[in-house]
């Protein structure tokens, strides 16, 4: 079968075949450092969380930073993404999704946020109780 | 241009100008499958984006009922991040196993992976039914709808992921450790990871800035 098709398409096909077999499942090593990882990047924001060391804003920003970091860590150690992975194919989707996200969430609460604060009329406790 | 038209012209039959081709190139049998089960993720991904924009926008409306503080318990939530990131582990372990084409360890592997998740949806459920008796139901206000839709929706993933799981199980156990059974399996890797992020987003907005709110 594949020495039939080498001789007809010679470029491509090898290529692929090769691209295919080398599908990266990883290694018990970088398994094990992404779930080191993820371990750490985990405890931390808990602790942080649990404990209230530090001030609250200063907490939540530094509980987002790590959840991103995971996400990535999450990303290549266990989803194995990397820019040659379907000929960069994965990697446009991911970007494109990426984008998506992006607008949606940050649309979403930038307009939620100012028809919020636009629309309903300021509660005066001291009005409505007279 | 014109050498072709001349040749065209006295031999029409053999040299006809083709616009198919005579033979489809070849085709790995799942060589795209990959692809296409990244692109789901990806549509998926968009899924779980939306309910987090509903959670983010409605999250802080109590309706004057229980708030996340009231409600949440941490060390529940990260006893439950912990039983997702051995599964995971455990499952990249399992693939270990198959790229040696070791297929009782796949098994074993598989089946432990199966365990944590169980153990993950049985502590979620029970969450789920000690907010359910507190009277924190999903009727109670936006904030415990958005809350019970996005944790709900990533907890019936897991379900299905974990039905798939035994799926693949009696598979490889019946047909072997065959390309097909390994496509399936990495489908499934991916769809479990990916699970794992998804619950990266929710322990750190709902839970944990959740408390910070």
């Amino acid at each position: 079968m594949s020495a039939a098709n080498s001789d007809h398409s010679p470029d491509s096909h090898d290529v692929d075949h090769l691209g295919h077999e080398a599908h990266n499942h990883g290694s018990f090593k970088s398994y094990m450092i992404g779930f080191v990882l993820s371990v750490i990047l985990t405890a931390i924001p808990f602790a942080l969380v649990m404990t209230g060391v530090l001030p609250t804003q200063a907490t939540a920003l530094i509980v987002m930073g790590f959840a991103v970091v995971q996400i990535v860590v999450h990303m290549i150690y266990f989803l194995h993404m990397n820019s040659k992975s379907e000929g960069g194919w994965t990697m446009l989707a991911l970007i494109f999704t990426i984008i998506v996200v992006v607008i949606a969430l940050s649309g979403s609460l930038w307009v939620m946020y100012h028809l919020n604060t636009n629309m309903m009329p300021t509660h005066d406790m001291t009005q409505m109780v007279g | 241009m014109s050498a072709t038209a001349v040749k065209t012209a006295s031999n029409p039959l053999d040299d006809k100008t083709v616009f198919y081709l005579e033979e489809e190139p070849h085709h790995e049998e799942g060589a795209s499958t990959m692809l296409g089960f990244w692109l789901y993720l990806m549509s998926d991904c968009l899924i779980f984006a939306m309910l987090f924009a509903v959670f983010g926008v409605l999250g802080g409306n109590y309706a004057a009922g229980p708030g996340p503080k009231e409600l949440f318990d941490l060390e529940l939530v990260a006893l439950n991040t912990a039983m997702l990131l051995f599964s995971s582990i455990t499952y990249g372990f399992a693939m270990l196993a198959m790229d040696r084409n070791n297929q009782r360890q796949t098994l074993a592997w598989l089946a432990i992976t199966g365990l944590f998740g169980l153990a993950f949806l049985g502590i979620e459920l029970y969450e789920f039914g000690h907010l359910i008796h507190e009277g924190a139901t999903p009727q109670r206000s936006a904030f415990l709808s958005s809350f019970f839709t996005l944790v709900g929706t990533h907890g019936l993933h897991v379900t299905f992921g974990i039905i798939w799981l035994v799926t693949l199980m009696v598979q490889v156990s019946m047909k072997g450790l065959i390309p097909a059974n390994k496509r399936r399996l990495m489908c499934l890797s991916m769809f479990w990871h990916f699970l794992d992020v998804i619950w990266i987003g929710v322990f750190t907005f709902v839970y944990l800035l959740g408390m910070l709110r």
